[in-house]
């Protein structure tokens, strides 16, 4: 066990390390510098807002610079707010984007556990059919177009919730809906899919016969064992509320990472870019390699039969 | 008993010679017999979801590529004069469909105000600048397939290859292989896909699709390579081995038609993927750009006039979510169809 998280371990830095370094190299590509209205500069000025964000030196030691300042914490600095560290500005912005996040993942998994097992225990009934159609939907429907569709409908015309802003709880319902229905969705298709499987195997077969309520079968027996693999969707929930985020923050103007990351593009701000790419990439390799442990400590079987490879 | 067996007599013409193409015959098959592909079809008929999807999505490839033959509106030209008008089908009767928009609480004929004549008529209404909706729509749909099918076959040749030569070389090779494809996977696909949008500025189609293309095979090519690793232990490919035949060939002969059902489900859910991203990336601004329309695009030009033009964009999307939703759909269908003993 610890020569394999030896290994992932490695891994994550290794993937790290190639990300920073393609993305690095990708933003030299471009055009664009930090200077603002740079006609107007005297040579002197400009060589001295090139010093500061350190694009004077050549390349090769600016690369260094970068990767040796990312041991440190330190992910330079933003053409966009000038003076202000990358760092920084994801740091104060981690704080909405977390808390949407997390809740829209608690909404969407417990509530997609609901309807996936819903789905697989009357199976084939319109319970079933209802289930099936909501978690399709939320699979085809894109989260901007439901993010507006919901800031439309339950915040504008019924004013039910706040339209757009971040000043407390209220605030962040509607984001959290629009973001939760993907995980809901997948989390849905999941458990139906295998409870289908658990429901019809030995084990339920004999609980049933030993007149275990239906309750009973379900939870203690059906779901317990549906969820082991849930484990592995943690990954492609996390990635998908990425993506998800950066809309429907904007959607909302909810001053969260993916906010800021969508701006970053638009105005070109490269560090910014570059930055959130490096913390979003760290961030699922982190995830992923949690949910192999996790998958690992619960169901003993994955580790009697190596792992992965 | 044995009495009867010891009497009874046999002479030679008891025995006469049968026909040979007469007597009933126990060995006939009743029905045809089908080929895969034939068997596949019938089951996917059966199936009615995914037979359904099948159609609408034939129907909305006809309108998306064959639509300008019959809708004669050019999609880019402006008219400003007749900008926001709502959707208007002459001879329809039913509110937001005859050319009326609700104004301050009072129905008003939006064709009046603008001062246009009785011969002017929008199906699906015009956009802030005046263009027709449904011709912008059709293009964009055409837009937006293209891209996700063009993404989708590359992503097939790179997946593909990719897994059959890891799983068919394995050893070191194979580690190599599978460790590119640990490290590029775990690389949220979003964020690849935004560098490449950015990183070649001249956002456009190729943009898009390169950016697609990069990430989306993994999936792929790690699915072949489960399969490549079952089937390379499998008598007949281990007869072709021995009759000498060369590698590549096995793979085109043997392999390939083997993980023709793989392929085929995964490609049913690589395309949808390829047009949400299309969507997503045009619709946060680093897709497609102007004059060029994709339905990303659409949804995004008719979000800003939502609140009092909603049809600019629940046209858009509805066209977006149907096709998602047909592939989908078509997508399950496919994978119970190649594989009846999946339950479903």
């Amino acid at each position: 066990m610890r020569k394999y998280l030896l290994k992932r371990i490695f891994y994550l830095f290794l993937t790290l390390f190639i990300v920073a370094t393609a993305t690095f190299f990708l933003m030299k590509l471009m055009p664009g510098t930090p200077l603002q209205n740079e006609a107007k500069l005297t040579p002197s000025e400009k060589a001295s807002i090139l010093a500061q964000y350190g694009l004077d030196k050549p390349v090769w030691l600016q690369y260094l610079i970068y990767i040796g300042g990312i041991f440190k914490g330190s992910l330079g600095l933003s053409f966009q707010f000038s003076d202000q560290a990358v760092s920084y500005l994801i740091g104060s912005r981690m704080g909405p984007s977390m808390q949407l996040g997390g809740q829209a993942m608690v909404v969407g998994v417990i509530f997609g556990i609901i309807l996936g097992a819903v789905g697989a225990i009357r199976k084939d009934t319109w319970a079933d059919r209802l289930a099936t159609v909501v978690s399709i939907l939320g699979i085809a429907v894109p989260s901007f177009v439901l993010a507006i569709l919901l800031q439309y409908y339950l915040g504008l015309k019924l004013g039910w919730f706040p339209v757009a802003g971040w000043q407390g709880f209220v605030y962040s319902i509607l984001p959290t809906l629009a973001l939760a229905a993907s995980p809901l969705a997948e989390t849905a298709r999941f458990i139906r899919t295998d409870m289908v499987d658990v429901l019809s195997s030995d084990y339920i077969e004999l609980a049933k016969a030993k007149g275990l309520s239906k309750f009973g079968i379900v939870y203690h027996h059906a779901l317990r064992n549906s969820l082991i693999p849930m484990v592995t969707l943690i990954g492609p929930l996390a990635a998908a509320l990425m993506t998800g985020s950066m809309v429907v923050e904007n959607i909302f103007s909810v001053p969260g990472i993916g906010e800021q990351f969508v701006k970053s593009i638009l105005v070109n701000d490269y560090p910014t870019i570059m930055g959130v790419t490096i913390f979003y990439s760290a961030l699922l390799c982190l995830l992923l390699l949690l949910t192999d442990i996790v998958y690992g400590i619960i169901d003993p079987r994955i580790r009697l039969s190596g792992n992965g490879d | 008993m044995a009495d009867n067996a010891n009497n009874l007599e046999i002479k030679p013409g008891d025995f006469e010679p049968l026909d040979k193409q007469a007597g009933p015959d126990n060995e006939k098959i009743a029905a045809p017999s089908l080929t895969f592909g034939q068997d596949v079809w019938r089951r996917l008929k059966a199936n009615k979801t995914a037979f359904t999807s099948f159609i609408v999505l034939i129907l909305l490839f006809l309108m998306a590529f064959g639509g300008q033959a019959i809708y004669h509106h050019d999609p880019n030209a402006q008219s400003p004069k007749y900008a926001n008008l709502p959707p208007k089908i002459p001879g329809v009767g039913i509110h937001g469909l005859n050319g009326h928009i609700t104004q301050s609480g009072q129905d008003v004929d939006a064709y009046k105000q603008a001062g246009a004549g009785s011969d002017v008529h929008y199906t699906l209404g015009t956009d802030y600048l005046g263009r027709d909706l449904l011709a912008r729509i059709m293009y964009g749909t055409r837009v937006s397939l293209e891209i996700a099918l063009i993404a989708t076959l590359i992503d097939l040749t790179i997946g593909v290859g990719f897994g059959i030569l890891s799983g068919w070389m394995g050893g070191r090779v194979d580690l190599f292989m599978q460790r590119i494809i640990e490290i590029l996977s775990s690389i949220p696909s979003l964020v690849v896909m935004v560098l490449m949008a950015t990183a070649f500025q001249k956002t456009g189609m190729a943009s898009i699709i390169a950016a697609l293309a990069i990430i989306n095979w993994t999936t792929m090519a790690r699915l072949t390579r489960a399969q490549t690793l079952q089937l390379k232990n499998q008598d007949f490919i281990l007869a072709a081995r021995t009759l000498g035949e060369s590698a590549p060939k096995i793979a085109w002969k043997h392999l390939l038609p083997n993980l023709s059902s793989v392929i085929i489900i995964q490609t049913m859910f690589t395309i949808p993927n390829a047009i949400f991203f299309e969507a997503f990336l045009s619709y946060i601004g680093i897709g497609i750009s102007s004059p060029q329309a994709s339905l990303g695009t659409l949804i995004s030009d008719g979000q800003k006039n939502f609140q009092f033009l909603p049809y600019q964009m629940w046209y858009p999307a509805i066209v977006l979510i149907v096709l998602m939703l047909a592939f989908n759909l078509l997508g399950d269908g496919m994978r119970d169809a190649f594989d009846p003993k999946s339950k479903r």
